[in-house]
């Protein structure tokens, strides 16, 4: 089994506000991440399938294909965004590095031909990451 | 697709990077000159030398389902300032208690690292990854 990696940009806004809580108690939990005006990053998603390698294509996944599926499923729904407002998932859950990556891979699963999701890695910062390998 | 039942938390890993800037020696008096050379080469100087070390932790557990996060960050990062930063940033290693009797490698430094970082209340830790350079990195898990 091969493990292969592709990776993508996305350049979103987001903020965290849990709407059953004060105004304090966001400010508490989430300091300058629940300012409401929002901000944003240059997110980095690595997204690694496992397979075989085809013994006449010797690929594991088509990488068009691959990029192709990145850019219908993610890129073209968080990109430019802003997660909170525009992104169906993120209307009922905070849209934290986590839930990112978990949200990508329900997005992605099932959805690449000839390979198996193996982990996707989301990036908010270069020294902050959040991977998900599917486990419930 | 995967639809994880409605009152089920999936488990994530979170992983945070910080950044210190330390010097050090490899030497150890259990080894004659020519012997600590011979391993050690110009690590072995005995003026020391430095590096950036780029400390990766990672946590594993349930996204907590109101917040979004497998931990607090902004707690990490305290206790990453207090056990981490404060005691280890712009020292010489070797003059440190953890190092005393032990070579201050950065296997050894991964592992007290990782005894560090096992305490911190929040979440689960799962790795420690330290890159030494750009060139060399070690990882401890349990």
């Amino acid at each position: 089994m091969i493990l292969l990696t592709r990776k993508a940009e996305f350049s979103s806004a987001h903020y965290y506000w849990n709407d059953a809580w004060s105004p304090e108690e966001n400010q508490r939990v989430f300091g300058k991440c629940a300012n409401r005006n929002g901000h944003g990053h240059n997110y980095t998603l690595e997204v690694t399938v496992a397979g075989e390698v085809d013994p006449v294509s010797g690929f594991v996944v088509d990488l068009k294909d691959l990029k192709a599926i990145l850019e219908r499923e993610v890129l073209s729904v968080y990109d430019h965004r802003h997660l909170n407002l525009e992104v169906p998932e993120f209307a009922a859950r905070a849209p934290t590095t986590e839930n990112i990556a978990i949200s990508i891979w329900q997005r992605l699963d099932g959805k690449i031909p000839h390979a198996k999701l193996h982990r996707v890695r989301v990036y908010e910062m270069p020294d902050l990451f959040a991977d998900y390998y599917g486990e419930p | 697709m995967t639809t994880a039942p409605a009152n089920s938390q999936p488990k994530a890993y979170l992983s945070r990077r910080y950044r210190l800037s330390a010097s050090h020696r490899l030497h150890t008096d259990a080894f004659t000159t020519g012997q600590n050379r011979a391993t050690y080469g110009k690590c072995n100087n005995p003026h020391g030398h430095g590096h950036n070390y780029i400390v990766e932790v990672t946590f594993a557990g349930p996204v907590d389902r109101t917040t979004g996060m497998v931990c607090d960050l902004g707690e990490l990062d305290r206790f990453a300032q207090t056990n981490l930063l404060d005691r280890f940033d712009t020292m010489n290693l070797n003059t440190l208690d953890p190092f005393r009797g032990i070579v201050p490698t950065t296997e050894n430094f991964t592992m007290e690292v990782h005894r560090i970082f096992e305490q911190f209340p929040g979440a689960k830790l799962t790795r420690v990854r330290i890159e030494e350079t750009s060139n060399n990195s070690f990882e401890y898990s349990e």
